[in-house]
């Protein structure tokens, strides 16, 4: 275990000890903390086991040339449909995102697939826009959904220049 | 949520009728993956947990003041900033809109809420590098600026 996971674990142990004192003496900041921790900790417990046997499954099954073929630059205009719609299907939003995003560029997707399908994630995670749709308004969701992503893939594709150029590697064995 | 458990399910079981070896070496490299991150995750559930507990009362306060761009302005920094699940987020949001508040305003802070990810920074940095993550943040709080100005703009709250 290296020391930056060490000091990790540590910040971790200590606010969970932190919340167990607050409930034992009733602190109010605290334990409201301590439901905050709970919301986030639910989901990340129920979300993250299942997502990660998932991206096991992809890296050994999947070969390079599918994903090349469908996110990388020869696959054009497309790849940012493909990306739209994994990201719409993501589930866990950013959290899943992040790893999954890792290892499509690991196995041939570009830099313009991987941001689009980051950024898109946050945006148009279904369960989410339904929701907002239902308090908001549908209108709302449809004019953020419809006005964000031309944004987003065109952010994605500036970026996707800036990246070629800089002969750029994201971190491997993560 | 439970589809996510129907899938991965779905997907062990062709894997295994197809090949035992690979499935069982994806599960392992799914577990060795996820215990590799998995104090960053940690990290990452104190800091939300702290951070939530300020947002929700800074958004209330801040968020309903008369001028609409400054409103926008402090919406774009706090969800810049924070991060809401969205049971909390568009209830909130629906809380702000009875009020009065605008939806230019609602729109500036709900956007750059996932988009842009401050106190994330720490774990999108082990998948992305720092720097991929600073332009890629940077990029959706320009695009998350754009948008609220545009829902400003077809609700006819602000005129240019």
């Amino acid at each position: 275990m290296n020391k930056d996971n060490r000091l990790d674990y540590g910040i971790f142990i200590t606010f969970m000890i932190f919340l167990f004192i607050s409930r034992l003496i009733e602190f109010d900041l605290g334990m409201a903390m301590g439901e905050n921790f709970y919301i986030f900790a639910r989901d990340m417990v129920l979300i993250l086991p299942p997502a990660f046997v998932i991206i096991g499954l992809f890296e050994i099954w999947v070969d390079r040339e599918t994903i090349e073929s469908h996110f990388g630059s020869a696959s054009g205009i497309k790849r940012y449909i493909y990306a739209i719609l994994l990201a719409a299907t993501t589930v866990g939003g950013t959290f899943v995102a992040f790893p999954v995003a890792n290892s499509l560029y690991h196995k041939g997707a570009d830099y313009s697939s991987i941001f689009t399908y980051i950024t898109a994630a946050s945006l148009v995670m279904i369960p989410m826009s339904i929701m907002e749709a239902s308090i908001i308004g549908i209108e709302f969701t449809v004019l953020r959904i419809g006005l964000s992503l031309p944004l987003v893939v065109i952010s994605s594709i500036i970026l996707n220049k800036i990246f070629a150029k800089l002969d750029y590697v994201l971190p491997s064995d993560v | 949520m439970q589809y996510l458990y129907i899938i991965m399910l779905i997907l062990l079981v062709i894997s295994f009728l197809f090949d035992r070896e690979k499935t069982k070496k994806s599960i392992i490299r799914g577990k060795n993956k996820l215990i590799k991150i998995l104090p960053g995750y940690l990290k990452l559930l104190v800091i939300l947990s702290i951070i939530l507990l300020f947002s929700e009362d800074l958004i209330v306060q801040y968020l309903g003041t008369e001028n609409i761009l400054i409103g926008s302005g402090v919406g774009l920094v706090i969800g810049s900033i924070t991060m809401m699940p969205g049971f909390i987020a568009y209830p909130l949001a629906g809380i702000l809109l009875s009020r009065g508040v605008s939806y230019m305003v609602v729109a500036s802070f709900i956007i750059p809420l996932k988009m842009v990810g401050i106190v994330t920074y720490p774990l999108e940095k082990e998948y992305m590098g720092s720097k991929a993550t600073i332009y890629r943040n940077i990029a959706s709080l320009i695009v998350a600026a754009i948008l609220t100005i545009l829902i400003g703009l077809y609700y006819g709250e602000v005129i240019i």
